[in-house]
């Protein structure tokens, strides 16, 4: 149970405080609800662009990182396809650096042409670094493209091209802040040694005189259902041949997630998991497979990705995972394997919630779906997940028209 | 309120950094277990400690190999039926072999301690090492190393420790298809017999803790001598360093970047220079505003991040610039980090900069012992180093006291261009 206090100031940011008076440290969250289903299709990548921008200075700080290590802190920031959180951590005692580095980024940046200049190469970096200097760095790209015709899911947080990138231009810089970076579109979390009034004295002074801003009406286009297999095949320069199937599922606010997110544990969490055990331990035909999913706010996408055993023809292996699939569909599983996956959530929200980072950082998330409260209630929409509903999502889930395919060739040999 | 000054801190030097002690018991058997507990959380870590690493292997890859399959079946039960049980707890029984020591760690809701230490016994008394599990193995690793030898980072890590410390050398020696190969269940066996042994054998415990820990432990791992008495050497081995300094290689053609390493040899943690070299690495490379950022990357734009580090080997350390930066750069990074190592012999470290970095270090260990695992980590490093608090609070001394003098001293014993290995893995 995590203990909090919420209340809003007159510009519309919500703040909440969750005290802990066991550690000497504190943490100052901000979080943003704007990511990159929030971009155009022909400027993508801005959101996490944007999210370097921010450390380039703000309207009366020159420089955020330098006062904030002074105060013995450290920071960080990520940005998802659906919301930019930015924390920081420091001794109690300095908490006040936090507010006020915080907030005066959120009243108004520099916006320098230097730092944009900067930043634009850095991030082009990152992308090189993680998505194309990398064998199979490029998947990702390709699935979402294969998976989404509508939704800009379709396209990476850190940008579809470069190009996007490298065009990005100081006035959608401060379009971009103008729009999303105001205190309405903002949540605010104090947590660790603080107390409430101490909180409430120190968002008054820093937050409450910030411009309120807008708040933006979301409009996003609705991925429709997709009604045919979609398969791609790719050769590139790397060792193993690799599969990944792509399936839709749920809005993280859908009751059927929940469901849809233990069958990817049933399937991949663990060296039990079925999928491990069937194809690497008994038939030898993958030498890594992997089941998962990110966890986003708009329906996302169930992944099975696996590298191929040298030798084993790729038809083989598809057909492999497909029969996995169909005994889910076929057979109601064991209530023991249920339980398994269960005990699993509950052990990791409560290894989650050891750390103070961890329990500010998710307060403000599920604030995001509307309401804090709902982290505490939120294993109980594991536990009331049946054999009958794995049963039933797994029918519907891994629906062959449902699905989407990678062939992924290696196209020289090791 | 004006918003161009900063509100009022209380600087590091105030912080009164205290490192909370641990109870420590013995079992029947003689094993010491190290208690640093918490109740606040219903959470319970488990780790049991070998000298099982590279260090003591004859045959390359046989300490990580054997740590590995320890947990892929007993006499008794299949790996399938053994992960299983510990998953249907929800617990996470991972394991890691390291130069010196092997390691399995238990992470578990405090409720199931009871249902799991029987399991745990299971895989660290009575491993099978079949022959099947050791072929899945091979065969995996090897695939998984074909994909590694592509990345530029991956390669260039080999190298640059293969340069300063020999292939021969456990810091030196990697991984490779003909030492996967080359194992064997008979060889894995013997090293599980000589090394896991409950007279090489620490327990530290943190979190919430059940009432019976102790009879509980004692019971599983403290009741007979498993796996007999083992004598270990600990030889002293020599590294053998490469003669030329300057290194390019080419691993992929078509690669945008290149992963660059800038190297030399550093004395060990017991020598007196160790916890100076700590404050002088993160100016140099161990933080977000350290000189190598704020260069390389915040103002040229060079890398998305730019690091050193300080090895914390046993036997000799390491201090290690690395980046993976644009392939048309990686030339001009190079001359980068040599500006700025020459850059901290040649001038003193503005008043302004030392007090923010020992700032910033304390508020980061500050940080770093928030909660009993954490706290256990830390008291796990000293007591395997065979160090006490002493070692702790000298280095927090100086981080507080350490002058600009000291540091640019060091930096001209210690910084010297011409002394560093240097490697571009394209």
């Amino acid at each position: 149970m995590i203990h909090y206090n919420k209340f809003t100031l007159a510009n519309g940011l919500r703040v909440i405080v969750h005290e802990d008076h066991t550690t000497p440290m504190a943490v100052l969250n901000v979080l943003y609800d704007v990511g990159s289903r929030d971009e155009e299709p022909e400027r993508t990548g801005f959101a996490h662009l944007f999210e370097h921008l921010m450390f380039g200075g703000s309207v009366n700080i020159p420089d955020y990182d330098e006062p904030l290590q002074m105060a013995g802190g450290e920071n960080n920031a990520f940005t998802t396809s659906d919301l930019t959180n930015y924390y920081v951590q420091l001794p109690a005692e300095n908490i006040e650096t936090a507010f006020w580095l915080e907030s005066d980024r959120m009243l108004s940046l520099a916006f320098g042409e230097k730092s944009l200049d900067v930043q634009r190469k850095v991030v082009i970096e990152e992308f090189k670094e993680h998505y194309i200097n990398k064998p199979y760095g490029d998947v990702w790209h390709k699935m979402r493209q294969l998976a989404y015709s509508t939704h800009p899911y379709r396209w990476m947080t850190i940008g579809k091209e470069l190009s996007h990138i490298e065009t990005a231009s100081l006035a959608d810089v401060k379009a971009f802040f103008f729009k999303y970076y105001r205190p309405v579109n903002a949540i605010l979390v104090a947590a660790g040694k603080v107390t409430t009034e101490q909180v409430k004295a120190l968002a008054e002074k820093w937050f409450g005189d910030i411009p309120a801003g807008e708040k933006y009406q979301r409009q996003i286009p609705v991925e429709p259902p997709q009604t045919a297999a979609h398969k791609l095949e790719v050769k590139a320069n790397v060792p193993l041949d690799a599969l990944y199937k792509c399936y839709h599922i749920y809005p993280r606010q859908d009751k059927r997630y929940y469901a849809a997110d233990l069958v990817s544990d049933i399937l991949g969490g663990g060296s039990s998991s079925r999928l491990h055990q069937v194809l690497v331990k008994e038939k030898k035909l993958f030498s890594n497979i992997e089941c998962y999913h990110f966890g986003t706010l708009d329906a996302g996408l169930l992944t099975i990705e696996g590298k191929l055993v040298k030798g084993v023809k790729m038809k083989d292996a598809e057909k492999a995972i497909q029969e996995e699939l169909s005994k889910l569909q076929q057979t109601v599983i064991p209530e023991r394997e249920l339980q398994k996956v269960k005990n699993r959530v509950e052990s990791l929200l409560a290894f989650e919630d050891m750390s103070l980072l961890n329990r500010a950082n998710n307060l403000a998330f599920y604030e995001l779906m509307g309401d804090a409260a709902l982290m505490n209630t939120e294993f109980e929409n594991y536990e009331t997940v049946t054999t009958e509903d794995i049963h039933r999502e797994a029918n519907i889930i891994f629906n062959e028209k449902n699905s989407n395919t990678i062939y992924y060739y290696a196209d020289n040999q090791i | 309120m004006n918003r161009k000054n900063a509100p009022a801190i209380k600087d590091a030097v105030e912080f009164d950094i205290t490192l909370k002690p641990y109870e420590k018991f013995t079992l029947d058997n003689g094993i010491p277990v190290y208690v640093v507990k918490s109740d606040e959380q219903d959470t319970l870590q488990l780790e049991m400690i070998f000298p099982a690493g590279s260090w003591y292997e004859q045959e390359s890859q046989i300490a990580a190999a054997t740590n590995f399959l320890m947990k892929n079946g007993s006499s008794q039960h299949s790996a399938l039926q053994i992960n299983e049980s510990i998953e249907y707890f929800g617990a996470y029984l991972n394991r890691n072999s390291f130069h010196e020591n092997a390691t399995y760690t238990l992470h578990c809701l405090t409720k199931h301690t009871a249902q799991l230490l029987p399991l745990l016994q299971e895989v660290i008394q009575d491993p099978a090492f079949a022959g099947e599990e050791l072929a899945i193995y091979q065969q995996n690793m090897k695939q998984r190393l074909a994909v590694n030898l592509q990345k530029c980072d991956f390669v260039a890590n080999r190298y640059i420790d293969k340069y300063l410390f020999g292939d021969f050398h456990p810091y030196g020696r990697v991984s490779t298809m003909m030492a996967y190969d080359a194992l064997q269940p008979e060889s894995l066996h013997a090293f599980y017999q000589k090394h896991y042994t409950y007279n090489n054998c620490k327990i530290f415990v943190a979190g919430h803790l059940p009432d019976d820990m102790i009879p509980m432990l004692n019971k599983y791992f403290g009741a007979t001598k498993w796996n007999g008495e083992s004598a270990l050497l600990r030889p002293e081995l020599p590294i053998q360093i490469a003669d030329e300094k300057r290194h390019r290689i080419f691993n992929d053609e078509n690669g945008v970047q290149g992963a660059v390493r800038v190297a030399r040899h550093f004395p060990n943690r017991y020598h007196p220079d160790f916890p100076k070299m700590l404050v002088l690495n993160t100016i140099l490379g161990g933080y977000f505003g350290s000189r190598l950022m704020s260069n390389i990357r915040e103002d040229k734009g060079y890398t998305y991040g730019i690091h050193s580090q300080l090895y914390n080997f046993r036997q000799t350390s390491a201090l290690n610039i690395q980046t993976e930066a644009g392939r048309d750069v990686c030339e001009a990074t190079i001359e980068e980090i040599y500006k700025e190592l020459a850059r901290l012999q040649q001038e003193p470290i503005p008043a302004e900069e030392l007090s923010l970095v020992r700032n910033y270090m304390i508020g980061t260990i500050l940080g770093d012992l928030d909660g009993a695992f954490q706290v256990i980590q830390r008291w796990k490093s000293l007591i395997l180093n065979d160090l006490d608090e002493n070692y702790f609070y000298n280095n927090i001394r100086v981080i507080k006291t350490i002058t600009a003098e000291e540091l640019q001293h060091l930096a001209q014993q210690y910084l010297t261009p011409s002394e560093f290995y240097e490697l571009v893995v394209i």
